[in-house]
Parts: structure tokens; sequence; C-alpha cells
């Protein structure tokens, strides 16, 4: 399997996760393990920074998990840009998962509030991934602007639908010149191994694996759906066909 | 478009808001059941008597829901009472002005001795209480509390008298991040004789609080109806109703909801509409299932069991700890309280009571620098 490069950082597991909705942080802590994760993201606004030992942070302390802090919570570019600020400080980096949705009750991103913000947090020196809808011109103006992926959602956060945006993802994944990451709706590993052979370069889940009755073994099977549809995807697969082949051509006369 | 509640409000009626709750048949419960996307008469359902029977199925409902949005999480926070001081008279309270208990009003000293017993039990999110008394607890008062509280707790409530716009926007930049404010009642001809006096006697002033805090940004908002006043299921459909029109108008606000069920206080009032623990069950899944991103919140003046067992049920919030009377976390004589509490047990002991049953519990989910 190729290794997928965003920034500075190469990734051997192109699954993405969350760490909220847990029944505990030792249970995350097994099941983050049991997916092979490599890049994981924290909400600043459940991180206690004020405490050296934050229990969320303690169990994600493993030298092959990158964390990403997302700026959850916030409604405006100005909020997010000083949340991001807070959070290169407290976590030392300067990866960013930016995330505007002023809207509480359905959590989807403002656009326009997204992309001013990008753009600032990239002069700012940010590796910015912008969580986003999956509208191929606002994917284009965040990769202008400098994100170092475009992380569009397959369907509304949270719901568990898959990709209800596939025509649209479709065409975001072709175009895209910076990787493109499937960042919500992601309900069964079925839909991740999906998303990968669309050409997904990642895909990012959590309440699928959070809100499962076993989330350990729910990370595993998250691990070899997102390995096997990224291996389909490098084999090429097959095209498929639902015509009929005629059986009088139309063209057999040229060769006469 | 429609610029307040209250234009909504009275193109409802309670006597046939009512009717329709009461008529509701299994069918429609059934509907309501099935249904992915809930509507205001399918809630109606799921309140009524007929709904009875399917407690169960809801629950099941509900417990799934729920863990969809919000995980298997709990959030833990504590009341702080700033106050007793009240010019109103309501019928059912400890704190009305016409009960003759000693009035008290904490001084900065005092807030900063009851911060440092709350911090000590761990607490992160804290919700101020007082009565209404502005002169001498008004806007000022509350901007120097948060000032005193914003370092140390991340997520700062309120519930205070009703204020005007221009009130809650003066508090938000020292960090005010939630208001509640109940109606108590939604049945207008009954609302007065709950609230002969005091500004609270002010029926549609209440009722617009919500579209005050919505127009000033204030990021959530918290309803409920006081259980026991009036018919609690009329109430509470009034409540969704009210609930349905915020999120639709100030979309970028947050809303929970609460079910304070009268208790014995100083005051003590027969209660009209008394609710069985089943009956609270039916009501809390109700909401779950007809709106499945409101926070629900429960307070100690449930009993442990009831609480124990509602963590499942599509609750989203626990208090504990509770102390009702001004400066009760420092000072251990229990008087001047506003209700008597059900639920004794400390926050650590309600946190593995959480996490005995799967759940985490969640001190911190704000942070003051996100707004």
């Amino acid at each position: 399997m190729e290794l997928l490069h965003i920034a500075d950082k190469t990734f051997s597991s192109r699954l993405f996760t969350g760490t909220g909705k847990f029944g505990s942080n030792r249970i995350m802590e097994e099941a983050l393990l049991a997916t092979g994760t490599e890049l994981v993201t924290v909400a600043l606004k459940r991180v206690d920074l004020d405490k050296e030992d934050d229990d969320i942070l303690t169990h994600l302390n493993h030298a092959h998990i990158n964390l990403l802090p997302n700026t959850s919570g916030v409604r405006t570019a100005n909020e997010a840009i000083l949340a991001s600020q807070l959070a290169r400080e407290a976590l030392q980096t300067n990866w960013i998962k930016l995330e505007i949705h002023p809207d509480p009750k359905f959590l989807l991103p403002d656009p326009i509030e997204t992309l001013k913000a990008a753009e600032e947090l990239v002069k700012l020196g940010f590796v910015v991934l912008p969580y986003c809808h999956a509208d191929p011109v606002l994917c284009k103006r965040l990769e202008e602007v400098g994100t170092a992926a475009v992380m569009p959602l397959g369907s509304p956060i949270g719901s568990n639908r898959g990709l209800d945006m596939e025509p649209m993802l479709t065409i975001i994944i072709q175009q895209a010149n910076v990787p493109v990451v499937i960042d919500a709706g992601i309900g069964a590993p079925s839909h991740a191994a999906k998303a990968m052979e669309l050409g997904a370069d990642a895909v990012l889940v959590n309440t699928a694996i959070a809100v499962s009755e076993d989330p350990t073994t729910m990370g595993k099977a998250f691990k070899m759906a997102v390995e096997a549809g990224r291996m389909a995807f490098e084999a090429r697969l097959g095209k498929t066909s639902s015509k009929a082949e005629a059986s009088s051509p139309l063209t057999s006369f040229l060769d006469q | 478009m429609v610029s307040s509640f209250s234009s909504i409000f009275d193109q409802n009626y309670w006597n046939s808001a009512k009717a329709n709750i009461y008529a509701k048949t299994s069918a429609d419960v059934e509907n309501a059941l099935k249904r992915t996307v809930r509507t205001l008469h399918d809630f109606q359902a799921l309140i009524s008597p007929a709904a009875a029977p399917y407690l169960e199925e809801m629950a099941q409902l509900s417990n799934t829901i729920t863990a969809k949005r919000f995980g298997k999480t709990i959030q833990m926070f504590i009341p702080m009472y700033l106050s007793n001081e009240c010019q109103n008279i309501c019928t059912y309270c400890g704190f009305s002005q016409n009960i003759d208990i000693p009035r008290k009003t904490l001084n900065d000293h005092e807030i900063l001795n009851e911060v440092a017993v709350i911090k000590s039990l761990g607490y992160d999110h804290i919700l101020l209480v007082t009565g209404e008394a502005n002169q001498t607890v008004g806007v000022k008062y509350f901007q120097n509390a948060l000032k005193l509280l914003r370092p140390h707790f991340s997520h700062i409530s309120l519930e205070v008298q009703p204020l005007d716009q221009e009130d809650y926007e003066l508090l938000t930049p020292f960090g005010l991040n939630t208001v509640l404010v109940y109606q108590e009642t939604y049945n207008e001809a009954e609302y007065k004789t709950h609230h002969p006096k005091g500004k609270k006697s002010n029926f549609f002033y209440r009722l617009e609080t919500p579209d005050r805090l919505g127009k000033a940004g204030v990021h959530k908002i918290g309803l409920g109806a006081l259980i026991g006043l009036e018919d609690w299921r009329t109430d509470s459909f009034f409540t969704a109703l009210h609930l349905d029109y915020l999120e639709k108008t100030y979309w970028k606000s947050k809303y929970s909801v609460s079910f304070p069920r009268l208790r014995p206080c100083a005051g003590g009032i027969d209660l009209k509409s008394n609710m069985t623990d089943k009956e609270l069950v039916q009501l809390i899944c109700a909401y779950r299932i007809f709106n499945e991103e409101v926070e629900l919140s429960l307070s100690t003046r449930e009993s442990e069991s009831f609480r124990n067992n509602a963590i499942k049920l599509g609750i989203t919030n626990l208090s504990a700890d509770s102390k009702t009377n001004p400066g009760g976390y420092a000072n251990t004589e229990d008087s001047l309280e506003q209700f008597e509490i059900c639920d004794e047990r400390s926050g650590s002991t309600m946190a593995q009571v959480i996490s005995a049953q799967g759940y985490e519990p969640v001190w911190k989910d704000w942070d003051s620098v996100l707004q």
C-alpha cells in the first residue's frame, strides 16, 4: 500500500479517528490502538490544558499517534484562529483540524468562515485540514489558499449514513491536488471501504467506532476495510457495466 | 418572519392542545415511533396517555438515538447559589418574598470560598443561581461574579431573573455561555395565580426571554416547565413548541431541556399534576425521540435510583453535590435552601455510578477561548 503524505508527515495508516463519545478513555485508547490510526483528532474544548496529566491526552500518548487538535465549538473565523493559536501553544503542534459550525444542531460547516480562517491560518504557519461541505468548488478554493488537505463530509456528521454525497465526492477526488479525507457520516466499514475505492486518500471515523457495542473489534474492522478499499483502488477496479452487449454491431460495416 | 414566540403562542390554545394530546391513540404512537423525522404531532402522541404501553420501546429508541449523538457520555455540572433575595411571590418556591427566611447575597470573599470547595470536588462547569432582586443582584453584580469565576471554570451558566437583551450582551463578554429560564407554566390563565407579585408576574416578559437570549447570541438556552403546577403533558407540549420555534429562529444557539418536578420547600403547595416516575421516563424519552440533538438535564431533585437509571434513558447532563442555599458549600449548616435535595451523593460517587454503566463522566466540554 502506498504511503500517504500530508505536509511534513507520512502515514502508513489511512484511517484517521476521533476521540469523542467513548464510554471511557481506556476504551478509547484500546479501540484506537486496534485501528492502527496514526492521526487522532482531539477537541480543544475537552482537553484541560492546565492539567499536566489530562486524562484524554494521557491515553493518547503513543509514539505512532499524532495529535490533530480541532476547533469544534467555534462559530466564526476569528474564534477559530484564536483557538488554533492556543492549541498550537499547548499541544506543541502546528497541525489543526479547522471546524467552524455555527449551527450546533446539525454541526454543518460554515463555508465562508472556514475559507476565511483557512487563509489566515496558512499565513500564520499552520498545517490546515479543513472540515467542509462536499462542494467541489469550495474544496478547490481551500486548496488555493494553501490547506494541506480537504476534509469533505460523506453525509451529515454522526448520521452513519455513509457516502450520500458520492457524486460530489467523486468530482472532488478527481480534481484535487491535495489529499482528500472523507470526514463525516461514515457509519460502517463498508462505507469506509467504498470511500477508499473511490480514491479518497483517507477517512476519518469516530461515532461508528465509539458507539458500537465493541469499539475495539469495530476499530479493527475499520482498519481492515480501509486497507481493503485502498488495495482495491491501487489494484484498479474493473469497470462495471449494466449495458447489454449489442447483438448487431452498428459499425461492423466499416470493416467490410 | 415572526419577531417573537408570543405570536406563535397566541395561535395555540391551552385547552385545545390538551384535548389533542389526550385524544391521541395507539396508532398515533406507533406512527410516531416509526418515523425518521418527527413533528410536534408525534411529540403529542409520545407524551400522551396512549403511549404508556410503549414505554420500553421508547426507552430503547431513546437510548440508541442518544448514544448516536452524544456517545456514551454524561456531562457533570454543579449549581452555586449566589443569593436568595427575592421580590417575587411564587407559591411553590422556598425563596418567595413572603416567606420569612434570612436573606443572603454572597460577597466576593464568600464567592471565592465557594469556588475553593467546588473546585476541590472536581467541577469545571458551573450554574449560578439567584432569586430576583434587581437592585442588589443585577447586571453589575453578575458581571463581577463572572469576573471572579471565569478563571476557575470552563463553562458558566446562569439561572437568574429574566433580563433585557442589552443586559445579556453585557454579560457574554465576561464569559457567560448559557442561560436557563424556565417558563414554569405555559398556562397563561393560571400563571398569575402561581406568580401573584413581583416582576415575574409578567407572563409575556418571561415568555419572550429566550428570544432576547437568541438575539443576544447566547450560546446555549435552557428551557423547561415546572412539573406539578399544571397539566404536565400540556406544559411539555408548549415547551417543545417553544424549542422548535427557537431552534429554527436562533439557529446558532444550542438548547437544553430540564424536568424540574416540584419538591417540598418552605412555601409548600398542593400539586395539581402529580407526575409518576413512569411518566417522567416517558417524557424524557419523548423529548429525545422528538429531538435528537437537544441536551436533557436532570437535577438532584430526583432520587438516587431514578438518576442511576436515567443515565441510559436519554439524559445528557447531571448535577451532583448540590447545595441550594447561598454559601452552602463553604458553610455546612443547612438553612435557607430553595428546595430539598433528594440525591445527596457526591460528584465522585455519581461518576463511579456513571462509569459502572459503561458511560464516561465528562467534567470539561467547553473552553473560554472558544467564545
